[in-house]
């Protein structure tokens, strides 16, 4: 019964959406009241009936209800009720359900937190977010019903994929989802901005905070991504340039860029164009990374479904998205006036070349991820694009885009005098040439990656610190400066945050790629070495068991410098319900680096294969993604106080009329 | 201009050390580091060092073999490659078909360049109209 309802609440979702995506559209035209208000009354019951809808598809889940195909396909009596939960998206058709629940909510949020958006602009974004969601649902309904029934019913179901089945995916991809179709919220704007013809620094100042929170969760989505490879996948890296990795990144470029242009569209009223077209292609983007991952078009360690019916489907949605989008800014977008003046030494400049990199780089990550398949398409043999390509493109991209956020803050708006801006660089230039001599002096033989990357996160934070500091500077006495600090646009602190966290990325990423130790070879029960000033000694192998696998599992006791001791116990696990393998390395986190433990294969004199490795510094990397995110939700809070803001926005740039 | 030269030099100087490679000295770290280049062919998406396959772990050995037999790494990769194809290289070949993957990136960038130059070319010379208001 709880499938029926169900299916009819999704079905139901539909004709609510179709009616979402249309009278709105027709009563912002004729403007409307009434009509323009169904879509704010339609959008919270679309929330409400898909959210019905995932409620069912759970209990079926958590009751292992497996006359549900879905449930039967990737449940286990057996498995542990946080994974029968996480179950629910951890396959094709349930991980639909979350993407259209996660936009009907943004949907629902913009209908009742957007009560300052002019009606007929959010009556228009509504009708988008409507059309989206219609999109979405006919693709859930005729090519992936998760509540399809199964008769007879089975009595056991054949287990969710145990790499799946770890706490780092219960929350990656609710919370990649949030941010991928966040960006709808943006392209929503986009589209009825273009439609109405109200693009200007208020549109731009409404869109923000909707960007910003996508940002935020793509940013932290991306990074639980990172850190579930690097503890589950049992290889000690933390990024592989994965397809499906990819896919998630593009966006993110491109949601960077947009964070950047939209300050200048809101603050100078200019750059609206090319900030549109951000706002499309971010969009567009997000659902051809969701093609590319549903369809099978790109074979990937993540991907758990591959149908060409469903990629065909995806692709003609993605063609009649993007393509009508990109038709109505090529006929809208010359009409849009620019307002705001600058030089090319300016901050607009500025965020106009961050805007190039990102832009860049995005295009660079899309076309190394395509051109497999681009070369399958044309017949010629396959070629592999791996880790060396994208270190070898996109690092001299990466590198001026850090130096540039370095100096970009010290950049006045509209015009700038470069020797000035230089001279205000002098401290942070300083700092980075202290860190490049001081790895110099601490490493013996250091290498040249190792020398730059100190250097730029050096650069990086000192120049923000000093941005930062000089925005105080007026104030003389403690009082004062927590009063500056207070009255200070909430952004000014979000950015700094920000880019902190990137020095604290850099950081990370410079000390694991450069000075990470491996070793890999046999130990017998007993034995004992020495890693990163830590005693290693590997006391054995024993049989355990666990909810729904069996293990091997090998103990090391490792005694730090200081004397401390603690037990790390790899595991490998052979799953009962699939009869697939794992490997679960064992951590040990430390201040200056993580001890990494894998344990092998038996070998035949009574030694096992191991591999252990020191990763200096490898928690800043999220350690730096979450400052970030910290930042960019700082920024989110500048606006619920709107007061202040707009005081500070009219003494940071006042304009002739 | 006398505090601009370190920091332009700075900047210059950043993406030429990150660019220089380490280099490879004790047999292992040959090893590792030419696994580390290659694709695991079984395997979707991993190099011969991180794959657990047992394709993989034959292949590391095979590896390990010819470093220690003294071949130098460019034979070992040719002939791995003529056995496998351009397929096993994770750092695909500069070749015709591979032209636009290795000039795209510079090509996108440059494009991005031209394309705000045109922008900022635009934004000042409204300044030089005498009618429009937001000159100053």
């Amino acid at each position: 019964m709880t499938g029926e309802i169900g299916l009819f609440a999704l079905i139901l979702a539909f004709g609510v959406a179709l009616f979402q995506g249309t009278v709105p559209l027709v009563g912002a035209a004729r403007n409307d009241a009434n009509l323009m208000a169904v879509g704010d009354v339609s959008s919270v019951v679309l929330c409400g009936l898909v959210t019905i809808a995932i409620v069912m598809l759970g209990h079926g889940y958590v009751t292992s209800d497996f006359s549900l195909l879905n449930v039967w396909q990737n449940s286990h009596t057996l498995k542990p009720l946080i994974y029968k939960i996480s179950g629910v998206w951890g396959n094709h058709e349930g991980s639909l359900v979350l993407w259209v629940l996660i936009l009907a909510i943004y949907g629902a949020a913009l209908a009742v937190f957007g009560r300052q958006v002019p009606p007929a602009l959010r009556a228009r974004a509504l009708a988008i977010q409507g059309l989206i969601a219609a999109g979405f649902l006919a693709f859930s309904i005729f090519t992936s019903n998760p509540f399809a029934r199964l008769i007879p019913v089975p009595v056991e179901g054949m287990g969710l994929n145990p790499i799946l089945q770890d706490p780092g995916l219960a929350f990656h991809p609710p919370c990649l989802y949030m941010g991928y179709v966040g960006l709808s919220v943006a392209f929503s704007f986009a589209i009825a901005g273009l439609l109405g013809k109200e693009i200007d620094s208020t549109w731009a100042k409404l869109a923000r905070p909707w960007v910003l929170l996508a940002w935020c969760f793509l940013t932290a989505g991306i990074a639980l991504g990172s850190w579930w490879a690097y503890y589950e996948l049992g290889w000690g890296g933390w990024w592989f340039w994965d397809p499906v990795e990819n896919a998630s990144f593009i966006p993110w470029l491109i949601a960077t860029a947009l964070l950047h242009s939209l300050r200048v569209a809101e603050k100078r009223d200019t750059l609206k164009a090319w900030t549109l077209l951000l706002c499309i292609t971010g969009f567009s983007l997000s659902l051809l990374g969701t093609f590319l991952v549903r369809s099978g078009a790109i074979t990937s360690v993540h991907t758990f479904a591959s149908d060409p019916a469903r990629g065909l489907f995806i692709l003609a949605f993605l063609a009649a998205v993007t393509g009508g989008a990109f038709a109505l800014f090529a006929v809208r977008a010359p009409r849009i006036r620019a307002e705001g003046l600058f030089e090319p030494v300016s901050r607009e400049g500025a965020l106009l070349l961050n805007n190039v990199f990102f832009g860049a780089a995005a295009a660079t990550v899309l076309l190394g991820t395509l051109y497999p398949i681009f070369m399958e398409v044309a017949g010629s043999p396959p070629v592999s694009v791996g880790p060396p390509y994208y270190n070898a493109v996109f690092l001299p991209i990466a590198i001026p885009a850090i130096v540039l956020a370095a100096m970009g803050p010290a950049i006045p708006w509209k015009r700038a005098d470069l020797p000035g801006v230089l001279h205000r660089m002098r401290f942070a230039a300083i700092c980075a040439v202290g860190a490049a001599v001081l790895t110099g002096v601490l490493q013996r033989d250091p290498v040249p990656m190792a020398l730059a990357g100190y250097g730029l996160a050096a650069f990086l934070a000192a120049g923000t610190v000093r941005q930062w500091l000089a925005r105080l500077r007026p104030a003389r006495s403690p009082r004062r400066l927590l009063r500056r600090v207070r009255s200070l646009p909430a952004s000014a602190h979000g950015m700094a945050l920000a880019h902190m966290g990137v020095a604290v990325l850099v950081v990370g990423v410079t000390a694991s790629s450069t000075a990470r130790v491996d070793v890999e070879q046999v130990m017998h029960p007993g034995e004992a070495l020495s890693l990163a000033r830590h005693r290693i000694e590997f006391a054995g192998v024993e049989d355990v068991e666990g909810p729904n696998y069996t293990a091997l599992q090998g103990r090391f006791l490792v005694t730090g410098p200081g004397g401390s001791a603690t037990t790390l116990l790899p595991e490998r696990r052979a799953y009962l319900a699939s009869g697939t393998a794992t490997t679960e390395a064992a951590i040990l986190e430390t201040f200056v680096g993580d001890i990494y433990v894998v344990l092998g294969d038996p070998v035949a004199d009574g030694g096992w294969g191991t591999r252990l490795t020191f990763n200096p510094l490898i928690w800043w990397i999220w350690g730096g993604a979450f400052l970030s995110v910290l930042g960019g939700a700082v920024s989110i809070a500048e606006r619920a106080r709107p007061r202040m803001y707009a005081a500070g926005a009219q003494s940071a740039s006042v304009q002739p009329a | 201009m006398t505090t601009a030269a370190p920091v332009i030099g700075l900047v210059a100087l950043l993406p030429i050390l990150a660019s220089v490679p380490a280099t490879a000295e004790t047999a292992d770290e040959r090893v590792r580091a030419l696994a580390a280049e290659l694709r695991c062919v079984v395997c979707q998406n991993q190099s011969l060092l991180d794959s657990d396959a047992d394709l993989a772990k034959d292949m590391r050995a095979l590896i390990r073999e010819r470093v220690a037999a003294g071949d130098p790494d460019e034979a070992i990769v040719d002939f791995l490659v003529e056995r496998y194809g351009d397929f096993i290289l994770l750092q695909p070949p500069f070749k015709p078909a591979t032209w636009f993957l290795w000039l795209g990136p510079l090509a996108f960038l440059l494009l991005a360049l031209a394309l705000a130059r045109t922008r900022v070319r635009r934004a000042r010379s409204r300044r030089s109209d005498p009618d429009d208001p937001g000159a100053s």
